[in-house]
Protein backbone atom coordinates (compact mmCIF):
# COMPACT_ATOMS: atom_id res chain seq x y z
CA UNK A 1 0.00 0.00 0.00
CA UNK A 2 1.67 3.43 -1.17
CA UNK A 3 1.52 6.21 1.36
CA UNK A 4 0.03 9.13 -0.07
CA UNK A 5 0.87 12.52 0.55
CA UNK A 6 -1.52 15.31 1.69
CA UNK A 7 -1.22 18.10 -0.51
CA UNK A 8 -1.59 21.26 1.74
CA UNK A 9 -3.22 24.17 -0.57
CA UNK A 10 -0.62 27.15 -0.91
CA UNK A 11 -1.20 29.75 1.75
CA UNK A 12 -0.91 32.38 -0.53
CA UNK A 13 1.71 34.75 -2.12
CA UNK A 14 4.36 33.65 -4.50
CA UNK A 15 5.19 30.08 -4.81
CA UNK A 16 8.90 29.63 -5.37
CA UNK A 17 8.93 26.36 -6.04
CA UNK A 18 9.71 26.62 -9.78
CA UNK A 19 12.28 28.85 -9.19
CA UNK A 20 14.88 26.17 -9.25
CA UNK A 21 13.85 23.99 -12.29
CA UNK A 22 13.10 27.59 -14.24
CA UNK A 23 17.36 28.36 -12.95
CA UNK A 24 18.23 25.17 -14.66
CA UNK A 25 16.23 25.59 -18.13
CA UNK A 26 18.11 29.64 -18.66
CA UNK A 27 21.21 27.59 -17.91
CA UNK A 28 20.06 24.90 -20.51
CA UNK A 29 19.80 28.02 -22.98
CA UNK A 30 15.68 28.30 -22.59
CA UNK A 31 15.04 31.64 -23.43
CA UNK A 32 12.58 32.87 -20.40
CA UNK A 33 9.07 34.24 -21.83
CA UNK A 34 8.89 38.16 -22.72
CA UNK A 35 6.58 40.40 -21.17
CA UNK A 36 3.45 40.86 -22.92
CA UNK A 37 3.60 45.10 -23.94
CA UNK A 38 1.69 47.03 -26.12
CA UNK A 39 4.42 48.27 -28.30
CA UNK A 40 1.92 51.19 -29.32
CA UNK A 41 1.26 54.62 -30.57
CA UNK A 42 -1.18 56.52 -28.21
CA UNK A 43 -2.20 60.25 -28.71
CA UNK A 44 -3.96 62.87 -27.09
CA UNK A 45 -5.15 66.60 -27.97
CA UNK A 46 -6.97 69.41 -27.10
CA UNK A 47 -9.70 70.84 -29.75
CA UNK A 48 -12.73 73.81 -29.46
CA UNK A 49 -14.85 71.59 -26.91
CA UNK A 50 -12.48 69.20 -24.90
CA UNK A 51 -10.13 66.26 -25.58
CA UNK A 52 -9.71 63.95 -28.16
CA UNK A 53 -7.90 60.26 -27.28
CA UNK A 54 -6.64 57.94 -29.82
CA UNK A 55 -4.79 54.40 -29.58
CA UNK A 56 -4.07 51.31 -31.77
CA UNK A 57 -5.12 47.96 -30.96
CA UNK A 58 -1.59 46.33 -31.40
CA UNK A 59 -0.10 44.44 -27.92
CA UNK A 60 2.91 42.46 -28.84
CA UNK A 61 4.79 39.56 -26.61
CA UNK A 62 8.74 40.08 -28.26
CA UNK A 63 8.33 39.73 -32.13
CA UNK A 64 4.64 38.06 -31.82
CA UNK A 65 1.44 39.88 -32.17
CA UNK A 66 0.00 38.56 -28.76
CA UNK A 67 -3.75 40.86 -29.07
CA UNK A 68 -4.87 42.15 -32.82
CA UNK A 69 -7.63 43.99 -31.12
CA UNK A 70 -6.90 45.26 -27.87
CA UNK A 71 -8.47 48.12 -25.75
CA UNK A 72 -5.21 50.52 -24.75
CA UNK A 73 -8.17 53.26 -23.67
CA UNK A 74 -9.09 52.99 -20.11
CA UNK A 75 -11.76 54.58 -18.30
CA UNK A 76 -10.56 56.35 -15.32
CA UNK A 77 -14.00 58.58 -14.58
CA UNK A 78 -16.78 59.45 -16.64
CA UNK A 79 -15.12 62.09 -17.39
CA UNK A 80 -11.54 60.86 -17.70
CA UNK A 81 -9.94 58.37 -20.34
CA UNK A 82 -6.42 57.29 -20.10
CA UNK A 83 -4.00 55.60 -23.01
CA UNK A 84 -1.96 53.39 -21.87
CA UNK A 85 1.97 52.56 -23.46
CA UNK A 86 4.27 49.83 -21.97
CA UNK A 87 3.85 46.30 -19.92
CA UNK A 88 0.19 45.42 -20.07
CA UNK A 89 -0.61 44.40 -17.28
CA UNK A 90 1.25 47.57 -15.65
CA UNK A 91 -1.25 49.84 -17.39
CA UNK A 92 -3.80 47.65 -16.94
CA UNK A 93 -3.42 47.61 -12.87
CA UNK A 94 -2.18 51.25 -12.14
CA UNK A 95 -5.29 52.27 -14.33
CA UNK A 96 -7.68 50.45 -12.49
CA UNK A 97 -6.37 51.03 -9.12
CA UNK A 98 -6.55 54.73 -9.68
CA UNK A 99 -9.82 54.48 -11.09
CA UNK A 100 -10.80 52.72 -7.91
CA UNK A 101 -9.53 55.17 -6.13
CA UNK A 102 -11.24 58.30 -8.09
CA UNK A 103 -14.79 56.47 -7.41
CA UNK A 104 -14.07 56.45 -3.82
CA UNK A 105 -12.77 60.15 -3.76
CA UNK A 106 -16.17 61.21 -5.21
CA UNK A 107 -18.37 59.50 -2.94
CA UNK A 108 -16.42 61.13 -0.23
CA UNK A 109 -16.31 64.52 -1.90
CA UNK A 110 -19.43 64.21 -3.44
CA UNK A 111 -18.21 65.96 -6.45
CA UNK A 112 -16.77 65.03 -10.08
CA UNK A 113 -13.15 63.63 -10.52
CA UNK A 114 -10.79 66.16 -11.82
CA UNK A 115 -7.97 65.01 -14.14
CA UNK A 116 -5.52 66.73 -11.97
CA UNK A 117 -6.50 64.28 -9.15
CA UNK A 118 -5.82 61.51 -11.26
CA UNK A 119 -2.78 63.25 -12.33
CA UNK A 120 -0.86 63.07 -8.84
CA UNK A 121 -2.65 59.80 -7.77
CA UNK A 122 -0.78 58.01 -10.91
CA UNK A 123 3.04 59.90 -10.59
CA UNK A 124 2.82 59.47 -6.91
CA UNK A 125 2.17 55.78 -7.49
CA UNK A 126 4.70 55.69 -10.21
CA UNK A 127 7.61 57.68 -8.44
CA UNK A 128 7.25 55.14 -5.35
CA UNK A 129 8.37 52.40 -7.70
CA UNK A 130 11.69 54.49 -9.40
CA UNK A 131 10.16 53.72 -13.17
CA UNK A 132 10.20 49.62 -12.65
CA UNK A 133 5.94 49.78 -13.10
CA UNK A 134 6.72 50.84 -17.20
CA UNK A 135 3.58 52.27 -17.78
CA UNK A 136 3.64 55.61 -20.09
CA UNK A 137 0.68 56.90 -19.95
CA UNK A 138 -1.68 59.68 -21.59
CA UNK A 139 -4.54 61.00 -19.52
CA UNK A 140 -7.15 63.74 -20.43
CA UNK A 141 -10.56 64.56 -19.53
CA UNK A 142 -12.90 67.51 -19.03
CA UNK A 143 -13.57 68.36 -16.01
CA UNK A 144 -14.64 71.84 -14.04
CA UNK A 145 -11.67 73.61 -14.74
CA UNK A 146 -12.08 72.96 -18.49
CA UNK A 147 -9.90 70.47 -20.62
CA UNK A 148 -6.94 68.87 -19.92
CA UNK A 149 -4.34 66.66 -21.23
CA UNK A 150 -1.44 65.57 -19.70
CA UNK A 151 1.77 62.78 -20.14
CA UNK A 152 2.76 60.73 -17.41
CA UNK A 153 6.75 58.98 -17.98
CA UNK A 154 7.20 55.43 -15.88
CA UNK A 155 9.55 57.51 -13.43
CA UNK A 156 6.64 59.64 -12.65
CA UNK A 157 7.65 62.75 -14.13
CA UNK A 158 4.70 64.41 -16.02
CA UNK A 159 4.04 67.15 -18.56
CA UNK A 160 0.93 69.31 -19.31
CA UNK A 161 0.73 69.81 -23.06
CA UNK A 162 -1.92 70.65 -26.09
CA UNK A 163 -0.66 67.52 -27.72
CA UNK A 164 0.73 64.56 -26.98
CA UNK A 165 1.86 61.26 -28.04
CA UNK A 166 3.54 58.35 -26.07
CA UNK A 167 4.72 54.40 -27.02
CA UNK A 168 7.03 53.19 -29.76
CA UNK A 169 5.39 55.00 -32.60
CA UNK A 170 5.26 58.40 -30.89
CA UNK A 171 7.61 59.81 -33.40
CA UNK A 172 5.85 58.69 -36.09
CA UNK A 173 2.49 60.68 -34.25
CA UNK A 174 4.10 63.65 -33.29
CA UNK A 175 5.26 64.38 -36.70
CA UNK A 176 1.61 64.26 -38.29
CA UNK A 177 0.59 66.73 -35.23
CA UNK A 178 3.80 68.88 -35.45
CA UNK A 179 2.64 69.41 -39.42
CA UNK A 180 -0.98 70.01 -38.99
CA UNK A 181 -2.32 71.01 -35.50
CA UNK A 182 -3.38 74.33 -34.29
CA UNK A 183 -5.66 75.49 -31.57
CA UNK A 184 -9.07 75.73 -31.83
CA UNK A 185 -9.91 72.31 -33.38
CA UNK A 186 -13.56 71.38 -34.37
CA UNK A 187 -14.68 67.83 -33.40
CA UNK A 188 -14.21 66.73 -37.22
CA UNK A 189 -10.98 68.00 -37.76
CA UNK A 190 -9.70 66.69 -34.43
CA UNK A 191 -10.84 63.11 -34.75
CA UNK A 192 -9.50 63.18 -38.25
CA UNK A 193 -5.96 64.38 -36.91
CA UNK A 194 -5.83 61.89 -34.49
CA UNK A 195 -7.24 58.73 -36.67
CA UNK A 196 -4.00 60.10 -38.92
CA UNK A 197 -1.55 60.13 -36.50
CA UNK A 198 -2.77 56.73 -35.14
CA UNK A 199 -2.35 55.59 -38.79
CA UNK A 200 0.57 56.88 -38.88
CA UNK A 201 2.39 55.26 -36.00
CA UNK A 202 0.59 51.89 -37.53
CA UNK A 203 2.05 51.93 -40.99
CA UNK A 204 5.31 52.98 -39.91
CA UNK A 205 6.43 51.61 -36.34
CA UNK A 206 6.06 47.67 -36.41
CA UNK A 207 5.24 47.91 -32.65
CA UNK A 208 1.84 49.38 -33.42
CA UNK A 209 -0.96 48.33 -35.43
CA UNK A 210 -4.29 46.87 -36.37
CA UNK A 211 -7.18 48.94 -35.46
CA UNK A 212 -7.94 52.51 -34.24
CA UNK A 213 -9.82 53.35 -31.41
CA UNK A 214 -10.89 57.14 -30.23
CA UNK A 215 -12.15 58.44 -27.71
CA UNK A 216 -13.88 62.11 -27.42
CA UNK A 217 -14.47 63.56 -23.91
CA UNK A 218 -16.26 67.28 -23.79
CA UNK A 219 -18.23 68.90 -21.22
CA UNK A 220 -20.30 66.58 -19.57
CA UNK A 221 -20.84 64.43 -22.55
CA UNK A 222 -17.85 61.32 -23.75
CA UNK A 223 -18.07 59.01 -26.87
CA UNK A 224 -16.38 56.00 -27.16
CA UNK A 225 -15.60 55.21 -30.42
CA UNK A 226 -13.95 51.42 -30.93
CA UNK A 227 -12.71 50.64 -33.75
CA UNK A 228 -13.51 53.67 -35.18
CA UNK A 229 -11.35 52.97 -38.12
CA UNK A 230 -10.27 49.45 -39.49
CA UNK A 231 -7.25 49.79 -41.85
CA UNK A 232 -5.78 46.21 -41.42
CA UNK A 233 -8.92 43.90 -43.10
CA UNK A 234 -8.22 40.51 -43.42
CA UNK A 235 -8.88 40.51 -46.97
CA UNK A 236 -8.01 37.22 -48.27
CA UNK A 237 -10.77 33.90 -46.69
CA UNK A 238 -10.71 31.37 -48.41
CA UNK A 239 -13.61 30.32 -50.84
CA UNK A 240 -13.37 26.13 -49.56
CA UNK A 241 -13.29 27.04 -45.65
CA UNK A 242 -10.82 25.75 -43.37
CA UNK A 243 -11.53 21.82 -42.85
CA UNK A 244 -9.14 19.72 -40.61
CA UNK A 245 -8.25 15.87 -42.06
CA UNK A 246 -8.05 14.33 -39.51
CA UNK A 247 -10.88 14.18 -36.84
CA UNK A 248 -10.72 13.14 -33.19
CA UNK A 249 -12.46 9.90 -33.29
CA UNK A 250 -15.92 9.08 -30.78
CA UNK A 251 -15.60 5.72 -29.30
CA UNK A 252 -18.01 5.68 -26.45
CA UNK A 253 -20.98 7.95 -25.61
CA UNK A 254 -22.19 7.86 -21.94
CA UNK A 255 -24.60 10.33 -20.48
CA UNK A 256 -25.01 10.43 -17.20
CA UNK A 257 -27.56 12.94 -15.23
CA UNK A 258 -25.94 14.55 -12.16
CA UNK A 259 -29.68 13.64 -10.23
CA UNK A 260 -28.39 10.23 -10.12
CA UNK A 261 -25.02 10.87 -8.54
CA UNK A 262 -26.33 14.01 -6.06
CA UNK A 263 -28.52 14.56 -3.74
CA UNK A 264 -29.76 18.02 -3.58
CA UNK A 265 -30.93 18.57 -0.03
CA UNK A 266 -32.53 22.23 0.80
CA UNK A 267 -31.28 22.99 4.28
CA UNK A 268 -34.06 25.10 5.95
CA UNK A 269 -32.36 28.18 7.18
CA UNK A 270 -32.86 30.87 9.21
CA UNK A 271 -34.66 34.07 8.35
CA UNK A 272 -32.62 37.36 8.14
CA UNK A 273 -34.11 39.12 10.84
CA UNK A 274 -34.19 42.86 11.31
CA UNK B 1 20.65 55.58 -33.97
CA UNK B 2 19.37 54.20 -30.93
CA UNK B 3 16.54 56.75 -29.01
CA UNK B 4 16.19 54.32 -26.50
CA UNK B 5 12.40 56.23 -25.42
CA UNK B 6 12.52 54.14 -22.25
CA UNK B 7 15.34 56.28 -20.60
CA UNK B 8 14.49 58.78 -18.03
CA UNK B 9 12.85 61.93 -18.49
CA UNK B 10 15.98 64.45 -18.09
CA UNK B 11 16.37 68.05 -18.42
CA UNK B 12 19.37 68.70 -19.87
CA UNK B 13 18.97 72.05 -18.92
CA UNK B 14 20.03 75.89 -18.83
CA UNK B 15 18.86 77.87 -15.70
CA UNK B 16 19.98 80.71 -14.35
CA UNK B 17 19.37 82.98 -11.45
CA UNK B 18 20.24 86.76 -10.98
CA UNK B 19 19.83 89.29 -8.64
CA UNK B 20 19.29 92.99 -9.26
CA UNK B 21 18.02 96.34 -7.82
CA UNK B 22 15.10 95.47 -5.62
CA UNK B 23 14.23 91.67 -7.14
CA UNK B 24 15.63 88.56 -8.84
CA UNK B 25 15.03 87.52 -12.71
CA UNK B 26 15.16 83.80 -12.83
CA UNK B 27 15.63 81.97 -16.47
CA UNK B 28 15.27 79.00 -17.99
CA UNK B 29 15.31 77.15 -21.68
CA UNK B 30 12.01 74.56 -22.21
CA UNK B 31 13.75 71.48 -23.19
CA UNK B 32 12.90 67.99 -21.65
CA UNK B 33 14.80 64.67 -23.60
CA UNK B 34 14.02 61.00 -23.06
CA UNK B 35 17.47 59.82 -24.27
CA UNK B 36 17.71 61.47 -27.85
CA UNK B 37 14.21 62.29 -28.20
CA UNK B 38 12.94 65.80 -27.22
CA UNK B 39 9.38 64.56 -25.73
CA UNK B 40 7.83 68.68 -24.60
CA UNK B 41 10.33 70.81 -25.97
CA UNK B 42 7.68 73.48 -24.24
CA UNK B 43 7.91 72.97 -20.80
CA UNK B 44 7.88 75.13 -17.89
CA UNK B 45 10.98 74.78 -15.64
CA UNK B 46 10.51 77.69 -13.44
CA UNK B 47 7.83 76.46 -10.61
CA UNK B 48 5.80 78.06 -8.27
CA UNK B 49 6.61 77.64 -4.65
CA UNK B 50 5.24 80.31 -2.87
CA UNK B 51 3.30 83.83 -4.06
CA UNK B 52 6.54 85.26 -4.04
CA UNK B 53 9.76 82.00 -4.01
CA UNK B 54 9.77 80.12 -7.27
CA UNK B 55 12.31 77.49 -8.05
CA UNK B 56 14.04 76.43 -11.47
CA UNK B 57 14.31 72.80 -12.38
CA UNK B 58 17.18 70.66 -13.18
CA UNK B 59 18.27 67.49 -13.88
CA UNK B 60 15.88 64.41 -13.41
CA UNK B 61 12.38 65.65 -14.45
CA UNK B 62 10.33 62.57 -11.97
CA UNK B 63 13.00 63.88 -8.98
CA UNK B 64 12.36 67.47 -9.35
CA UNK B 65 8.77 67.71 -9.95
CA UNK B 66 8.36 65.76 -6.73
CA UNK B 67 11.07 67.58 -4.56
CA UNK B 68 9.09 71.12 -5.74
CA UNK B 69 5.44 69.78 -5.17
CA UNK B 70 6.55 68.44 -1.28
CA UNK B 71 8.18 71.64 -0.70
CA UNK B 72 5.29 73.80 -2.05
CA UNK B 73 2.74 71.52 0.34
CA UNK B 74 5.16 72.33 3.32
CA UNK B 75 5.77 76.07 2.58
CA UNK B 76 1.93 76.01 2.03
CA UNK B 77 1.54 74.65 5.54
CA UNK B 78 4.04 76.77 7.10
CA UNK B 79 2.55 80.09 5.56
CA UNK B 80 -0.50 79.54 7.59
CA UNK B 81 1.09 78.82 10.89
CA UNK B 82 3.45 81.95 10.40
CA UNK B 83 0.67 84.21 9.03
CA UNK B 84 2.73 85.84 6.54
CA UNK B 85 4.34 85.05 3.32
CA UNK B 86 7.40 82.48 4.08
CA UNK B 87 11.09 83.64 3.13
CA UNK B 88 13.44 82.95 0.34
CA UNK B 89 15.78 81.50 2.87
CA UNK B 90 13.04 78.96 4.23
CA UNK B 91 11.99 77.79 0.99
CA UNK B 92 16.05 77.32 -0.12
CA UNK B 93 16.01 75.44 3.41
CA UNK B 94 13.11 72.95 2.80
CA UNK B 95 14.41 72.18 -0.59
CA UNK B 96 17.91 71.40 1.12
CA UNK B 97 16.35 69.58 3.76
CA UNK B 98 15.18 67.22 0.88
CA UNK B 99 17.78 67.13 -1.63
CA UNK B 100 20.75 65.90 1.08
CA UNK B 101 18.67 63.50 3.02
CA UNK B 102 18.17 62.04 0.20
CA UNK B 103 20.81 62.44 -1.96
CA UNK B 104 21.39 58.55 -3.18
CA UNK B 105 17.89 58.55 -4.47
CA UNK B 106 17.73 62.26 -6.05
CA UNK B 107 19.51 63.43 -8.85
CA UNK B 108 18.31 67.20 -9.42
CA UNK B 109 19.87 70.41 -9.46
CA UNK B 110 18.04 73.44 -7.98
CA UNK B 111 18.04 77.08 -8.00
CA UNK B 112 15.51 78.79 -5.74
CA UNK B 113 15.11 82.50 -6.22
CA UNK B 114 12.61 85.44 -4.58
CA UNK B 115 11.84 88.12 -3.10
CA UNK B 116 11.03 88.93 0.85
CA UNK B 117 10.31 91.86 2.64
CA UNK B 118 13.46 91.18 4.67
CA UNK B 119 16.31 90.13 2.91
CA UNK B 120 14.90 91.63 -0.39
CA UNK B 121 15.52 89.62 -3.26
CA UNK B 122 17.76 86.84 -3.00
CA UNK B 123 18.87 83.12 -5.22
CA UNK B 124 20.26 80.36 -3.37
CA UNK B 125 21.57 77.70 -5.50
CA UNK B 126 21.39 73.94 -4.49
CA UNK B 127 23.16 71.84 -6.71
CA UNK B 128 23.39 67.93 -6.34
CA UNK B 129 24.60 66.64 -3.10
CA UNK B 130 22.78 69.56 -1.40
CA UNK B 131 24.91 72.11 -0.31
CA UNK B 132 22.84 75.60 -0.38
CA UNK B 133 24.75 78.64 -1.64
CA UNK B 134 23.55 82.00 -1.11
CA UNK B 135 24.99 83.65 -4.17
CA UNK B 136 24.33 87.09 -6.23
CA UNK B 137 23.64 84.55 -9.34
CA UNK B 138 23.55 81.34 -9.78
CA UNK B 139 23.62 78.49 -12.93
CA UNK B 140 22.82 75.56 -13.38
CA UNK B 141 21.96 72.17 -15.58
CA UNK B 142 24.27 71.21 -18.32
CA UNK B 143 24.35 74.38 -20.91
CA UNK B 144 25.73 75.99 -17.40
CA UNK B 145 29.01 74.58 -18.41
CA UNK B 146 28.91 77.63 -20.76
CA UNK B 147 28.50 80.24 -19.43
CA UNK B 148 30.96 80.44 -16.55
CA UNK B 149 32.96 82.55 -18.63
CA UNK B 150 30.23 84.46 -20.26
CA UNK B 151 29.23 85.67 -16.63
CA UNK B 152 32.55 86.34 -15.02
CA UNK B 153 32.49 89.27 -17.83
CA UNK B 154 28.67 90.35 -18.47
CA UNK B 155 27.47 89.92 -14.40
CA UNK B 156 27.95 93.47 -12.43
CA UNK B 157 26.06 94.79 -9.30
CA UNK B 158 23.14 97.06 -8.62
CA UNK B 159 21.86 95.88 -12.28
CA UNK B 160 17.86 98.11 -13.33
CA UNK B 161 15.27 94.97 -14.15
CA UNK B 162 15.70 95.78 -17.72
CA UNK B 163 19.44 95.04 -17.98
CA UNK B 164 19.16 92.34 -15.73
CA UNK B 165 16.13 90.23 -17.75
CA UNK B 166 18.25 91.05 -20.91
CA UNK B 167 21.55 89.42 -19.27
CA UNK B 168 19.35 86.52 -18.31
CA UNK B 169 17.80 86.39 -21.94
CA UNK B 170 21.23 86.57 -23.96
CA UNK B 171 22.80 83.65 -21.69
CA UNK B 172 19.85 80.97 -21.70
CA UNK B 173 20.41 81.97 -25.74
CA UNK B 174 23.89 81.26 -26.26
CA UNK B 175 23.84 78.48 -24.19
CA UNK B 176 20.88 76.77 -25.88
CA UNK B 177 23.01 77.69 -29.04
CA UNK B 178 26.08 75.34 -27.63
CA UNK B 179 24.21 72.74 -25.59
CA UNK B 180 22.33 69.86 -27.39
CA UNK B 181 20.22 69.04 -24.40
CA UNK B 182 18.91 72.64 -24.07
CA UNK B 183 16.67 74.48 -26.61
CA UNK B 184 13.28 75.55 -27.01
CA UNK B 185 11.73 78.76 -25.59
CA UNK B 186 13.66 81.07 -23.50
CA UNK B 187 11.17 81.63 -19.98
CA UNK B 188 11.68 84.06 -17.51
CA UNK B 189 10.04 84.85 -14.02
CA UNK B 190 10.82 88.38 -11.94
CA UNK B 191 10.14 88.75 -8.96
CA UNK B 192 10.62 92.22 -6.72
CA UNK B 193 7.78 93.63 -4.21
CA UNK B 194 5.29 94.84 -6.82
CA UNK B 195 5.11 90.84 -7.89
CA UNK B 196 5.69 88.48 -10.00
CA UNK B 197 5.79 88.70 -14.19
CA UNK B 198 6.31 86.03 -16.67
CA UNK B 199 7.68 86.20 -20.15
CA UNK B 200 8.39 84.22 -22.83
CA UNK B 201 10.69 84.60 -25.66
CA UNK B 202 10.15 82.21 -28.93
CA UNK B 203 13.20 80.68 -29.81
CA UNK B 204 12.99 82.02 -33.39
CA UNK B 205 13.20 85.71 -31.95
CA UNK B 206 15.91 84.93 -29.99
CA UNK B 207 19.46 86.41 -31.57
CA UNK B 208 21.54 84.75 -33.46
CA UNK B 209 25.26 83.75 -32.59
CA UNK B 210 28.06 83.49 -34.61
CA UNK B 211 28.20 80.48 -37.18
CA UNK B 212 24.10 80.77 -37.72
CA UNK B 213 24.37 84.56 -38.47
CA UNK B 214 24.31 84.71 -42.77
CA UNK B 215 27.02 85.97 -44.19
CA UNK B 216 27.28 89.53 -44.47
CA UNK B 217 29.28 90.14 -47.41
CA UNK B 218 28.92 89.09 -50.68
CA UNK B 219 30.13 85.99 -51.96
CA UNK B 220 33.20 87.43 -54.03
CA UNK B 221 34.54 88.67 -50.82
CA UNK B 222 34.44 85.46 -48.69
CA UNK B 223 36.26 83.42 -51.60
CA UNK B 224 38.79 85.93 -51.45
CA UNK B 225 38.98 86.54 -47.69
CA UNK B 226 42.24 84.85 -46.41
CA UNK B 227 41.83 83.08 -42.64
CA UNK B 228 42.27 85.59 -39.79
CA UNK B 229 45.10 88.10 -39.89
CA UNK B 230 48.13 86.77 -37.41
CA UNK B 231 48.58 89.15 -34.98
CA UNK B 232 51.62 91.45 -35.27
CA UNK B 233 54.27 92.00 -32.55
Amino acid sequence: MSQSSVDFPPKGGFSFDLCKRNDMLTQKGLKAPSFLKTGTTIVGLIFQDGVILGADTRATEGPIVADKNCEKIHYMAPNIYCCGAGTAADTEAVTDMVSSQLRLHRYQTGRDSRVITALTLLKKHLFSYQGHVSAALVLGGVDISGPHLHTIYPHGSTDTLPFATMGSGSLAAMSVFEAKYKEGLTRDEGIKLVAEAICSGIFNDLGSGSNVDICVITKGHKEYLRNYMEPNPRTYISSKGYTFTKKTEVLLTKITPLSERVKVVEVAGEAMEE
Amino acid sequence: MDLNLDAPHSMGTTIIGVTYNGGVVLGADSRTSTGMYVANRASDKITQLTDNVYVCRSGSAADSQVVSDYVRYFLHQHTIQLGQPATVKVSANLIRMLAYNNKNMLQTGLIVGGWDKYEGGKIYGIPLGGTVVEQPFAIGGSGSSYLYGFFDQAWKEGMTKEEAEQLVVKAVSLAIARDGASGGVVRTVIINSEGVTRNFYPGDKLQLWHEELEPQNSLLDILNAGGPVPMAM
